[in-house]
């Protein structure tokens, strides 16, 4: 049956809001990335890839951000996912208070970043702190460390905030991704006397990788573009030890005010963020299978 | 038995820090400087934090402001991006598939890596320091995802139902109003909770385009609050409390909508 062409019409308020302000910012991110446009001025000139050049070869503050920002995903995609998925199968039953705790886990993920940030740094003010002070009053205070101002574990500090805020979001996914797991097969598994190792292992694990690739993909992505709260928490310092992609390009573009140089870097950003999807994509397909 | 314990110490880790924002914000800084874990109980709990932070800022402003930016963010990408799924299923052709693309591929981009033109272009078009800038990009940058969840859903409706209205003579837009909303309600309902976290939450937008105290919203404001009261925690959680508390409210109320909407926008990626 034909769609009368007033349908047309459902597209347009939309599709001109997402030209203006997303595809055309997004698109001529490409366009000043050639440039070495100041940002204020009207003048510019076209310097060809001499961005890219820069930002690859003399630049190494950028590499420390990518660098920190790998550690950072690293971090909190490894410990997110286990966290989440230990605690997915620890909780799974819909008993109420099973449902309680769910509940009381994803409660961060609500919160904004700059809340998550401000209560992260009192938890890890060297002096007043509460890791400080539990660890010095019971005795353990050679683990005291100034968590966010040593540019050795600041970076690691605040992706245990990250995965603080987010893990009981993944909880939840990987506990929707383990009900749709077919109850017969753990009853089979239970007939052939598998080890409980041996039935998460050939059951649960492969039947639940649609649902790891979501998390995965999703915290990767989260964890590329965590600006808000590394930038309310150390604004990528002390001495760069927490810069990240994204806090990096605000500081070119609004503090040095080289809006072309920003410009290749967001672009990089965006390959970077693109290689890795379509990467972790390709290697979790291959993995999944069905019963 | 081990199962319980891990359930303890990660219910212990997350109630924690929150017990602390809640004790911190009722004590004196002194107090908190002197013994920070400690509950005063002979000097008492203070509700001066509360009274100052209201005294000396204006909070009023910025809720104002975060609710406007919030509600207009939410609604209106919320109708664009239906009606935008309404008719990438109703065309269901070559072109649906297109434009399903086009308006999706922006799940795939961070949105720090617009921010330099965006910045730009708000400033050329005489929008920074306004409530307007930012619902327009709020609405420009979430719809991929909602046009995402909610094409899916819109797809399982059956096609008869269109067709049928169609013979009886409702034009596209009755359609779409009487028939296509009130059906994909769970489904819209879930995207708003998703889209009202993250507006509600927002930092980058305002810290791009408001310097100007009256347009700021809460977030912005939050982040000021620690140029200005540095390790003043009391002051700080005071803050941190003010603008949580609509969205612990509705959380606390409507939970297990959230749960669902928040997980339904986490296939954003």
């Amino acid at each position: 049956m034909k769609v009368s062409k007033s349908i047309y019409l459902f597209f347009i308020p939309g599709l001109i809001l997402y030209s203006i302000f997303f595809l055309y910012p997004t698109l001529s991110a490409f366009f000043y990335s050639f440039t070495n446009w100041d940002g204020i001025s009207d003048a510019f000139n076209f310097i060809g890839f001499d961005n890219y050049v820069r930002a690859f070869t003399g630049d190494t503050i950028f590499l420390t951000a990518v660098e920190n920002n790998l550690k950072f995903m690293l971090f909190v995609v490894i410990f997110q996912t286990l966290f989440a998925l230990v605690f997915a199968i620890f909780l799974v039953k819909n008993t109420k208070l099973n449902v309680f705790w769910r509940a009381l886990f994803f409660f961060p993920t609500i919160l904004s970043s700059v809340s998550v940030a401000f209560i992260w740094m009192f938890m890890y003010d060297a002096n007043i702190g509460l890791i400080n002070t539990v660890f010095g009053a019971v005795g353990l205070g050679f683990l005291q460390q100034n968590w966010i101002g040593d540019t050795s574990i600041a970076i690691y500090s605040l992706a245990f905030t990250q995965v603080w805020f987010h893990a009981g979001q993944m909880l939840i996914i990987f506990v929707a991704g383990l009900h749709s797991i077919p109850e017969d097969l753990y009853e089979v598994a239970k007939i052939e006397g598998a080890t409980k190792w041996q039935t998460f292992r050939k059951v649960t694990w492969p039947l639940l990788a649609p649902s790891a690739t979501i998390v995965i993909a999703y915290t990767t992505i989260q964890s590329f573009k965590a600006f808000d709260l590394v930038f309310a928490m150390t604004r990528g310092g002390p001495n760069y030890s927490t810069e990240i992609i994204a806090t990096y390009i605000y500081e070119i573009a609004f503090r040095n005010y080289n809006f072309g140089y920003a410009s290749a870097i967001s672009v990089i950003f965006m390959f970077i963020i693109a290689l890795i999807t379509f990467l972790q994509f390709k290697a979790l397909r291959s993995n999944r299978v069905s019963y | 038995m081990g199962r319980r314990i891990a359930i303890g110490i990660y219910a212990v880790l997350i109630l924690l820090p929150l017990t602390m924002v809640l004790l911190t914000s009722v004590k004196t800084l002194e107090q908190t400087f002197n013994n920070p874990l400690g509950i005063p109980i002979d000097e008492g709990l203070t509700f001066a934090n509360y009274v100052n932070i209201f005294r000396e800022e204006t909070m009023f402003g910025y809720f104002i402001n975060s609710s406007v930016v919030t509600l207009s963010s939410v609604s209106l990408t919320l109708l664009l991006s239906c009606m935008i799924a309404y008719g990438i299923v109703r065309l269901g052709n070559w072109l649906g598939n297109i434009l399903f693309v086009l308006f999706t591929l922006g799940m795939m981009v961070p949105a720090q890596v617009s921010m330099v033109p965006l910045y730009d272009l708000i400033l050329t078009l005489g929008l920074t320091n306004s409530l307007l800038g930012l619902i327009l990009v709020n609405i420009a940058v979430t719809m991929p995802v909602a046009v995402f969840i909610l094409t899916g859903f819109m797809k399982t409706l059956p096609k008869e139902l269109f067709e049928a209205s169609t013979i009886d003579g409702a034009t596209n837009w009755t359609t779409f109003v009487r028939i296509v909303i009130p059906l994909s309600l769970p489904s819209i309902s879930a995207t708003a909770i998703f889209l009202f976290v993250m507006h509600w939450n927002d930092l980058l937008y305002p810290l791009l385009f408001v310097t100007d105290n009256a347009y700021k919203t809460l977030p912005l404001a939050l982040l000021d609050f620690q140029g200005q009261y540095e390790t003043n925690y009391p002051m700080l959680f005071t803050g941190v409390i003010i603008a949580s508390l609509p969205m612990v409210l509705a959380y606390v109320l409507l939970q297990r909508y959230f749960v669902a909407g928040m997980t339904a926008g986490s296939v954003k990626g």
